[in-house]
C-alpha cells in the first residue's frame, strides 16, 4: 500500500485556530474600498481554481493549496467556533491530502458516478491583507451539481486568503485558507462529496 | 386508553398483512416502498413508542425550547419556569398553524402568528384575541395544545403519545445500562449537544438506516475507500480490523430487547482476558486529523492523565441504537428523521464535554468529522442503490439470514440479551420482530 506523500502537515495547533478566527473576522467584516485591478487578478485566481474542480484536475488543485492551508466547510453558516462546533469539512492540508486520495480511490460508491460540476463566481472582492503578502477575496458562488442522473444547485460565498510570492503572477499565487459558506450549511443536505 | 381515540388513526393496513410481510429471517420489500406501510409507521410507531426527541443539554435554561418531530408531527420541546420539560404538538388549537417556527430559543409563551392565541410554555391557553366573541361555553382550559407523555434517561429525552406505554426505563431495557456506559466513559464530565451537526439526507426508507447501525458485515466492503485511505497509517487503525475475519474476532452484535441493539467495537481495544480497553488505545487507534500532534503535545505537558483525555477526543466503539430513531455512535448522537417512503435525513448531534481542557473538545469535533466525510457518505450510497433494487416487484425479500439457524451461535444471557459473532443479521432479525409487535396493535 502507498504512504501517504509528503509533505504531511502536522503543524495544526492552538495558534492556527486563532489565525483562522482572524481571517473568518477579516472576511465577514470589512467592506474594502474598490481596487479594480486587484479585484481583476483575484477573479483569475479564483476561475483557475474553479476551471480545475470542474474538470476534476483535483492533484493540480491540491497543489494551489500551502503547506498550512486549511479547507473549510462551517457547519454554522456564519462560521461558529470550530474548536467547539462541528465543521462539513475541516481539512488541513494533511487531511486534504486524505481527501484526494480517499475520492481517487476508485471505491467511493459516493461518487460512483463521478459528480461532474460546474460552478460560477461573482460579487468578487479583493483586498490586501496587513502584511502586503496576502490578498483576501470574497465571492458569491452557484455550483450546479449532475450526478447518478440527479442535478441540483448549492449556493453560498467562498472566502479565500491568498498567499502571494514576490512579483505575484496568476499561477504563482497560492491559497492559504478557504472557507465555504454554503448558505443552508445547517440543513440536510444529499451527499456533499465533491470538492467546493 | 391512548390519548387519540379508536379510529381517529385512518390505515388500512391490516396485522394479517404486516405479518404476512416479516419472516424470520427476511422480510418483505413492501416495508421499504410501500407508502400505507410508511404513513402507518409515521403515526403508530413514530407516535406510540417512545420516541428520542432530543437531549436535555440542547434546553439548558428555564423557558428554552427546541422544534422537532415524532414521525411528521412538528412538536415543541419547551422547559417551563420550574424546568419543568413538556413535549406539545406544535399546532394551534384554533386553525391549526405551527405556533413556534424556530429551531430553538427561549420563550415564556407562544403566539400562533395567524390569529395570535397565545400558549404558555407549558402548553396552557392564556390567551385569545377579543374573547367576548367567544359563547360563554368556551373555556380556554380546554384548548391547550395537546401534550404528549415524557420521560428521560441520562439526558435522553424521549416522548410518546402512547399514556398506557410502559416505562422508559422498561422500555430501554438492558440498554439503559449502555446508554450510561456510553454518558459514564466521561467521568466528572456532562455531555452537550450544543456544537452543530451533520444533517445527511438520502433517498431511501429510514429503515435502511436502521439496518445498517449494528451491522458488522458492511465495513470490510462499503468502506473500502476509507479503509484503503486508512490502511496508508498502518494495519492498527479504527476500523481496519473490520476489513479481514471479523467473525474472528472479539467484537459482538447484540440483541438488547425491544428493538435495541449494539455492535460493540471495544472488545477490540481490550488486551486478551481483559473486559476494559487499554488506557491509550482508542487515541493510539485513531486515525490521524487536524491538531494530532500539537494538541497532543499540549496536553501532555498541561494536563495529567493525559491518556485518559486523549481517549476522550476519540469515539466511544459503540453502536448502541435505541429503536426506531437513535443510535448513539461513536460521540454522536445520531437521529433517523422520516422525510418520505423514500426519503430520510440522518442528523449527526455533535458533542462536547463539559470539564475537560478545550483541546480535548477541539480534537474530538476533528474527530467527529472523520466518519461523516470518509464513512456515512458510501453506506448513504449503498442506501440509495438498495432503494433502487427495491423498486423491483418480482423480487420481493430482503435476507437477514446470516448466522439464522446455525445451532450455538448465538449466546442468551440472564438479562435476555442475546450475543452473536459481529457480522451476524440478529440485529435486523430482532428490531424487526419489534417493528411487527409495535405496528401489528396500532390504534
Amino acid at each position: 500500500m502507498t504512504s501517504r506523500p509528503t509533505p504531511t502537515s502536522a503543524h495544526w495547533d492552538l495558534d492556527s485556530y486563532e489565525r483562522l478566527a482572524r481571517d473568518v473576522a477579516s472576511l465577514r467584516g470589512r467592506t474594502p474600498e474598490p481596487d479594480t485591478a486587484l479585484r481583476a487578478f483575484a477573479e483569475s485566481v479564483l476561475y483557475r481554481e474553479a476551471r480545475l474542480l470542474d474538470d476534476g484536475d483535483l492533484e493540480s488543485w491540491l497543489s494551489l493549496m500551502t503547506a498550512d492551508s486549511l479547507y473549510w466547510i462551517p457547519s454554522n453558516p456564519t462560521g461558529g467556533d470550530p474548536m467547539n462546533e462541528v465543521s462539513l469539512a475541516f481539512d488541513d492540508h494533511r487531511r486534504l491530502i486524505d481527501r484526494v486520495y480517499w475520492l481517487r480511490t476508485g471505491l467511493v460508491s459516493a461518487q460512483l458516478p463521478p459528480s461532474r460540476t460546474r460552478r460560477l463566481i461573482s460579487n468578487v472582492e479583493a483586498w490586501i491583507g496587513p502584511d502586503d503578502t496576502t490578498v483576501y477575496v470574497r465571492s458569491n458562488f452557484l455550483l450546479h451539481e449532475f450526478r447518478a442522473g440527479r442535478q441540483r444547485i448549492l449556493s453560498g460565498w467562498y472566502g479565500h486568503v491568498l498567499t502571494l510570492a514576490p512579483n505575484p503572477t496568476v499561477d504563482s499565487t497560492l491559497i492559504r485558507t478557504k472557507v465555504i459558506f454554503l448558505t443552508d450549511s445547517d440543513h440536510g443536505h444529499d451527499n456533499l462529496t465533491i470538492v467546493f | 386508553m391512548t390519548l387519540t381515540g379508536e379510529g381517529v388513526l385512518p390505515h388500512r393496513v391490516s396485522a394479517d398483512r404486516l405479518r404476512s410481510l416479516v419472516r424470520e429471517d427476511r422480510v418483505h420489500r413492501l416495508l421499504y416502498t410501500d407508502p400505507s406501510i410508511f404513513e402507518l409507521e409515521m403515526d403508530c410507531l413514530f407516535g406510540h413508542t417512545w420516541i428520542y426527541l432530543c437531549h436535555e443539554s440542547q434546553l439548558p435554561n428555564p423557558h428554552d425550547f427546541v422544534t422537532t418531530r415524532m414521525g411528521h408531527r412538528p412538536v415543541i420541546v419547551s422547559r417551563d419556569k420550574r424546568s419543568e420539560i413538556h413535549v406539545m404538538m406544535n399546532r394551534c388549537s384554533h386553525r391549526a398553524a405551527t405556533v413556534c417556527r424556530s429551531a430553538s430559543g427561549n420563550a415564556k409563551s407562544f403566539q400562533c402568528p395567524y390569529h395570535g392565541w397565545t400558549f404558555r410554555n407549558d402548553g396552557e391557553l392564556t390567551g385569545v384575541p377579543w374573547p367576548d366573541g367567544y359563547a360563554p361555553s368556551f373555556k380556554k382550559s380546554d384548548w391547550g395544545l395537546t401534550q404528549a407523555r415524557v420521560e428521560s434517561h441520562r439526558g435522553f429525552l424521549f416522548a410518546t403519545l402512547n399514556h398506557d406505554a410502559p416505562s422508559l426505563l422498561d422500555h430501554l431495557g438492558p440498554a439503559a445500562t449502555f446508554m450510561s456506559q456510553w454518558v459514564d466513559r466521561h467521568p466528572g464530565s456532562d455531555v452537550v449537544l450544543q456544537s452543530g451537526a451533520n444533517r445527511m439526507v438520502y433517498q431511501g426508507n429510514w429503515k435502511l438506516a436502521y439496518d445498517n447501525s449494528a451491522d458488522g458485515y458492511h465495513p470490510a466492503f462499503s468502506h473500502r475507500s476509507l479503509l484503503k485511505m486508512a490502511g496508508r497509517e498502518g494495519e492498527s487503525k479504527d476500523m481496519v480490523y473490520f476489513g479481514t475475519s471479523p467473525d474472528e474476532g472479539p467484537m459482538t452484535v447484540q440483541d438488547l430487547g425491544n428493538g435495541h441493539t449494539l455492535l460493540d467495537q471495544r472488545p477490540a481495544y481490550c488486551a486478551p482476558g481483559t473486559t476494559s480497553p487499554e488506557r491509550g488505545s482508542f487515541w493510539a487507534q485513531q486515525r490521524v486529523g487536524p491538531g494530532r500532534e500539537r494538541l497532543e503535545a499540549v496536553i501532555r505537558e498541561k494536563y495529567d492523565d493525559a491518556d485518559v483525555l486523549l481517549d476522550l477526543t476519540v469515539g466511544s466503539q459503540m453502536n448502541l441504537n435505541i429503536f426506531p430513531n437513535l443510535l448513539i455512535i461513536g460521540n454522536q448522537v445520531q437521529v433517523i428523521e422520516p422525510l418520505a417512503v423514500d426519503k430520510t435525513q440522518l442528523t449527526w448531534w455533535s458533542t462536547t464535554l463539559t470539564g475537560v481542557p478545550p483541546e480535548v473538545n477541539a480534537l474530538r469535533m476533528r474527530h467527529q468529522e472523520d466518519f461523516p466525510s470518509f464513512g456515512e457518505p458510501d453506506d448513504q450510497a449503498n442506501f440509495e442503490e438498495a432503494q433502487r433494487g427495491l423498486a423491483i416487484p418480482e423480487v420481493e425479500w430482503v435476507l437477514f439470514n446470516r448466522g439464522f439457524g446455525i445451532p450455538g451461535r448465538q449466546t442468551l444471557d440472564a438479562d435476555g440479551v442475546q450475543t452473536a459473532p459481529v457480522t451476524d443479521e440478529l440485529p435486523m432479525r430482532s428490531y424487526i420482530a419489534e417493528w411487527l409487535r409495535q405496528l401489528e396493535c396500532a390504534p
